[in-house]
C-alpha cells in the first residue's frame, strides 16, 4: 500500500534541494557580509507566545497548527510556529537582551493551514531582524539588503511596494472609529479584506473627500505624500508623524536611486507592524516583505526597543530562480570499483577515496545498482597487477597504475 | 441511490418526531422509547434513517456518511467554527429547540469579571465548555491574550469561579442567570433545530421529495409545545476555600445512586445530592470540605489541574486521560468496587473475525482506513496503535456508539456490563481491553498543609475501609 504525503506539503527532491541550498547560500552569505548573525528558533512554541501579543489577527490564529502536548493537561496548547518574527524576538529577549543592537538572520519553516491543500501549508523563509535601531537608515538598510539578495539570485525586475502601518492606523482614527472598531477593521485589512475600507468610506462621506486619495494612493514620487501632508497638516494633524516618517524613508530611497511604488491599502499579513511596510514582487509573485514593528518587543515583555525586519519566501523563490550553471556542474565525481579480492583491498580503497575527496573530488565506493554512467571517473581496483585501471569517462582515456600515488597523480593532472 | 438521514436522539427527539409525523413520514420506532438506532419510514421505505447523539450529526453529515441531518445550530457551529472547509449546508431553521449560547461567569460580584477586564488581563483566562471550538474562536476574536480551554462533557456551569474563569453555556434565550449562580457576560450564538445537508449531496443528489415534505410540515401552523423553562437555582452558598479545604468532585448522572450509597455507608452525609434542582454544590457533614458535582469524564483533567484534590470517577476515564497525558499526576487512591463494566472491542457480527489478530488480517488488504469509533478517543487510539491496525482513523462519539456499526465505523471501543446492548445491535465482542470500576482519584506529589493532608487521609481511609467491609 502506498501512503500519500499529507495535503499541502511538498517534497524537496534532488533538484529542489539544489535550488534551496543555492538561495539559502546566497542569503546567508549576504547577511553575514552585512554583519548579521544566524539564529534558529524551535519549531514548537507555546501558543500563547502568539496570542499574548495581540498582534496576530484572529484570522491567522484560527489557521495555526496547535495541539495539546503529551503533558498539556492544563489545556495550554503548543503550536508549530506560524511565522518567524515573534519567535526571533522571543529569542532576542531570552538570550540577547544585553545587546543594544542585534542584526539577526534565520532560515526556517513555518506552518499555516491553507484550506484547499493546493498551496503549501509548510513554508520556508529567509528572515532578518534588525533589533535596536529605530532610524530610517535601519529601514533602508533592510530594504537595500533584501533587494541586493534578490539581485544576486539573478532577479533583476524586483518591484518594491511601500505602505505605512502608522498611516493606516491614523487613517482609521481619521474615520472616527473607536479603538475597538479600529482593531476590528485593521484585523480585516490585515486578513486581506480591503473592501472594508471602501465600506467605511461610504459611511463617512464628509471625510471621504480628504481620505480617499490616501486610500487609493498608488504613485511613484514623494510628491503625492507631500501634497497630502500639506492638506492633512491643517485638518488631521494626527497624520503628520506617520507621513513625515514615510517621507524620510522615501527621500532616502530616492537618494540611493532605489525605485519603488506606493500602495497604502496593501497591509495584508503584517499584523505587528507600526511603521513602514514593504513588499517585494517579481512579476506577480510576492517573494518577500517586511517592515518596522516598534511595539512588539515591549508587548512581549522586553524593553522599549525599536525593531524592523524582512523575510524572503524561499519556497516561492525556488520556483523562479534559475539554477546557476556553476552549482549544477559541481565538482567531478569518482567511482571506485573492486574487480576482485574486495575484502583484502578495501582498506586501501578507503584511503584512496579519502585522499581524492581531500583534493576536491566527490568519491563513492561501488554498491549494488550503481549507475556507472553518472560518474566522470572510474577507478577499478584489484589485488593483482595492474592494480588500478583509471578511466576518464569524459574523454574516454584509460590508464593503468601500480600504486595509489600514481592514481592520485593521474587524476590530479586533470586539473 | 439511497438517501441517508441522521436523526437526533435526546432533547430534540420528541419535537422532531412530531415534525416527521406532520410531514407524513409514518415513522416506526422513532420515539422516546427508542430501542433501535435504525428506524423506518413507511412513506419513504428506501431511506436509510439512523438515530445519533445530536452532537455527532454535523460530523456525520460533513464527512458524507449522511446526506441530511437534523440537529441544533449550536452543534453545527461547533463543527464549522473549527473546520469551515467541510461545513454542511444549513437548509432550514425548524423553529424548535431554541436556545442561546452565553459566555458566563460567576455572579458573585466580588469575582465577576467584565469583558474589558478579561482583555487587559495578563494571567490565564480559563474557559470550560461543551463547545470548545466555539469557545476558542470567540475568545480569539475577543483577542484575549492567554487562555486555556477545558473541553468538558457537561456541567460547564459548575466550573466558575473556582475551577474556571468563564463557562460557555447554553441557556434559554434572554436568560440572564444560570444554574449555580452564573451570570451572562455576553451572548455568543442564538440557536434552534435545523435541517442540514452534506455539501456534495446538496449539489448532486435529488433530495427534493424529502425536503418538500419537511418544508410543508414546517409551514403548517405549529402546535409544538415549547418545553417549560427550568427554573434556575439562584441560591447556593459559595464556600470559602482556603489552603486547608479539601475539594472533592462527585459524579452526576447515573453514577450518583451508587455514590450516595457508598458515602452513606462511610458515614458521609450529603445535603441535596442528587439534586432535583440541579444544584452542583452539595453540602456535607465533613469539616473543611468543598464538594462540586461534575461529569466523571471530566474529572481526571480537573484533578491534574489541581482544581480538585479528590474525585470519584471510573478507571476507564482515568485510563483515557493517562493515555493522552502519560506524565499527568492523576493516580488512583482506592478501588470503590462500584459500577463494574468492561471495556471491549466490538465489530459487526458479519465481520469474519473473532479476535483482534483476525481483524488485522481481515483489514490487511484494505486500502481505506479502519474507522474506530469511541467515546474513549485516547484508549481507542492507543489500542489501534498497539495492535498495529495500520492505517486507521479514530472517530470521537458522544454516546450511542453502537449505532455507528457497520455503516459508519468498523470497530468500536465501548463499555459494557452484560453485553446485551451489543448483542441486540447485531454486534460482537472480539477483545476485552480491561475492566473498570469507580475509583477514588487524587494527584501525585502534591504538597498539602498538615491539616489538609489529615483531612484527605481521613476521607481516603473512610472510603477504603467501607469498601473492604
Amino acid at each position: 500500500m502506498r501512503v500519500q504525503k499529507c495535503k499541502g506539503t511538498r517534497d524537496l527532491s534532488l533538484k529542489e534541494m539544489t535550488q534551496f541550498r543555492l538561495i539559502e547560500g546566497i542569503f546567508r552569505d549576504s547577511c553575514l557580509k552585512w554583519g548579521y548573525q544566524e539564529v534558529r528558533t524551535p519549531t514548537i512554541e507555546s501558543l500563547h507566545l502568539f496570542t499574548s501579543t495581540g498582534t496576530l489577527t484572529p484570522g491567522t490564529l484560527s489557521k495555526v497548527y496547535s495541539f495539546l502536548d503529551w503533558d498539556g493537561w492544563c489545556g495550554e496548547r503548543v503550536v508549530l510556529r506560524p511565522e518567524g518574527t515573534i519567535p526571533a524576538v522571543r529569542l532576542y529577549i531570552d538570550n540577547l537582551a544585553d545587546k543594544k543592537l542585534a542584526r539577526l538572520f534565520y532560515i526556517i519553516n513555518t506552518f499555516i493551514f491553507e484550506e484547499t491543500g493546493k498551496e503549501n501549508r509548510e513554508k520556508w523563509q529567509c528572515g532578518t531582524e534588525l533589533i535596536g535601531a529605530g532610524s530610517t537608515y535601519a529601514d533602508v538598510e533592510l530594504l537595500t539588503l533584501s533587494i541586493e539578495i534578490l539581485k544576486k539570485l539573478g532577479l533583476e525586475d524586483v518591484e518594491l511596494k511601500l505602505s505605512h502601518a502608522g498611516l493606516i492606523r491614523a487613517l482609521l482614527t481619521g474615520f472616527g472609529l473607536s479603538v475597538e472598531e479600529q482593531g476590528k477593521v485593521f484585523d480585516q485589512i490585515l486578513d486581506g479584506n480591503v473592501a472594508v475600507l471602501a465600506r467605511l468610506k461610504s459611511q463617512t462621506p464628509e471625510l471621504m473627500r480628504l481620505l480617499t486619495p490616501l486610500l487609493d494612493l498608488k504613485g511613484k514620487t514623494p510628491g503625492f505624500l507631500r501634497n497630502l501632508k500639506a492638506v492633512f497638516n491643517q485638518n488631521l494633524p494626527e497624520f503628520t508623524p506617520a507621513l513625515d516618517n514615510f517621507l524620510d524613508i522615501v527621500d532616502l530611497l530616492e537618494n540611493i536611486g532605489q525605485k519603488y511604488q506606493i500602495d497604502i491599502a496593501s497591509g495584508r499579513g503584517f499584523e505587528y507592524y507600526t511603521g513602514i511596510i514593504f513588499q517585494l514582487f517579481v512579476g506577480k509573485t510576492k517573494v518577500g516583505g517586511g517592515g518596522r514593528y516598534d511595539a512588539l518587543i515591549p508587548l512581549m515583555g522586553g524593553k522599549d526597543i525599536p525593531a524592523s525586519g524582512f523575510a524572503l519566501r524561499l519556497d516561492r523563490l525556488m520556483n523562479i530562480v534559475k539554477a546557476s550553471p556553476q552549482i549544477e556542474q559541481g565538482p567531478e565525481n569518482v567511482l571506485i570499483r573492486f574487480v576482485n579480492d574486495g575484502v583484502k583491498i578495501v582498506k586501501e580503497a578507503y584511503e584512496i577515496a579519502d585522499r581524492l575527496r581531500n583534493t576536491g573530488f566527490i568519491v563513492a565506493l561501488e554498491l549494488d545498482n550503481e549507475n556507472k554512467s553518472e560518474f566522470d571517473w572510474l577507478i577499478e581496483m584489484k589485488s593483482t597487477a595492474p592494480r588500478f585501471t583509471i578511466i576518464n569517462q569524459l574523454n574516454k582515456n584509460k590508464l593503468t597504475a601500480k600504486t595509489s600515488e600514481e592514481v592520485l597523480k593521474i587524476t590530479g593532472e586533470r586539473k | 441511490m439511497t438517501i441517508k438521514i441522521a436523526l437526533p436522539k435526546g432533547k430534540l427527539l420528541a419535537e422532531t418526531a412530531i415534525l416527521l409525523a406532520k410531514a407524513g413520514w409514518e415513522m416506526d420506532g422513532y420515539n422516546e422509547g427508542l430501542r433501535n438506532y435504525r428506524v423506518k419510514s413507511a412513506r419513504f421505505p428506501d431511506l436509510m434513517l439512523k438515530v445519533f447523539q445530536e452532537k455527532d450529526i454535523p460530523i456525520q453529515v460533513a464527512i458524507g456518511n449522511y446526506d441530511i441531518g437534523i440537529c441544533g445550530l449550536d452543534w453545527l457551529e461547533e463543527l464549522t467554527s473549527k473546520y469551515p472547509a467541510s461545513a454542511p449546508i444549513k437548509i432550514r431553521d425548524l423553529g424548535y429547540g431554541k436556545g442561546t449560547l452565553y459566555l458566563a461567569a460567576s455572579g458573585d460580584s466580588a469575582k465577576m469579571p467584565s469583558l474589558t477586564s478579561l482583555l487587559s488581563k495578563s494571567e490565564i483566562v480559563r474557559v470550560a465548555s461543551e463547545y470548545p471550538n466555539i469557545a476558542e474562536s470567540f475568545i480569539l476574536n475577543l483577542r484575549i491574550k492567554r487562555f486555556n480551554i477545558y473541553p468538558v462533557w457537561g456541567a460547564a456551569e459548575a466550573y466558575p469561579p473556582e475551577s474556571a474563569t468563564l463557562a460557555l453555556v447554553a441557556g434559554n434565550t434572554d436568560e440572564k442567570l444560570f444554574n449555580n449562580g452564573l451570570k451572562s457576560l455576553c451572548k455568543v450564538l442564538n440557536f434552534s433545530a435545523c435541517v442540514i445537508a452534506n455539501r456534495k449531496s446538496w449539489g448532486q443528489k435529488d433530495l427534493s421529495d424529502i425536503l418538500a415534505t419537511l418544508e410543508k410540515a414546517k409551514t403548517e401552523k405549529s402546535e409544538i409545545k415549547m418545553p417549560e423553562k427550568v427554573s434556575a437555582v439562584k441560591h447556593f452558598s459559595i464556600v470559602a476555600i482556603d489552603k486547608d479545604t479539601v475539594r472533592i468532585a462527585l459524579p452526576d448522572g447515573h453514577q450518583q445512586k451508587h455514590t450516595v450509597e457508598l458515602l452513606n455507608r462511610a458515614g458521609i452525609k450529603l445535603d441535596d445530592y442528587p439534586s432535583p434542582t440541579g444544584n452542583r454544590r452539595p453540602i456535607s457533614n465533613l469539616e473543611g470540605v468543598f464538594i462540586k458535582v461534575i461529569r466523571p469524564q471530566d474529572m481526571p483533567l480537573q484533578v491534574a489541574n489541581c482544581n480538585f484534590d479528590l474525585a470519584i470517577t471510573g478507571r476507564d476515564w482515568v485510563t483515557d486521560h493517562l493515555n493522552s497525558f502519560p506524565s499527568s499526576p492523576v493516580q488512583e487512591l482506592a478501588d470503590l468496587k462500584l459500577g463494574w463494566v468492561r471495556i471491549v472491542a466490538v465489530v459487526s457480527k458479519d465481520v469474519p473475525a473473532d479476535n483482534i489478530y483476525d481483524l488485522q488480517g481481515f483489514y490487511a488488504q484494505n486500502t481505506a482506513p479502519i474507522r474506530v469509533a469511541s467515546e474513549y478517543v485516547n484508549i481507542a487510539d492507543k489500542y489501534a496503535r498497539d495492535n498495529h491496525l495500520g492505517m486507521y482513523r479514530v472517530i470521537p462519539t458522544w454516546g450511542a456508539t453502537e449505532a455507528f456499526l457497520p455503516e459508519d465505523a468498523d470497530l468500536l471501543i465501548e463499555n459494557t456490563e452484560t453485553g446485551s446492548t451489543i448483542a441486540r445491535h447485531n454486534l460482537k465482542i472480539i477483545d476485552t481491553l480491561f475492566e473498570s470500576t469507580a475509583r477514588l482519584v487524587g494527584a501525585k506529589n502534591k504538597e498539602y498543609s498538615s491539616i489538609k493532608k489529615a483531612r484527605i487521609d481521613r476521607i481516603v481511609g473512610l472510603l477504603s475501609k467501607t469498601v473492604s467491609k
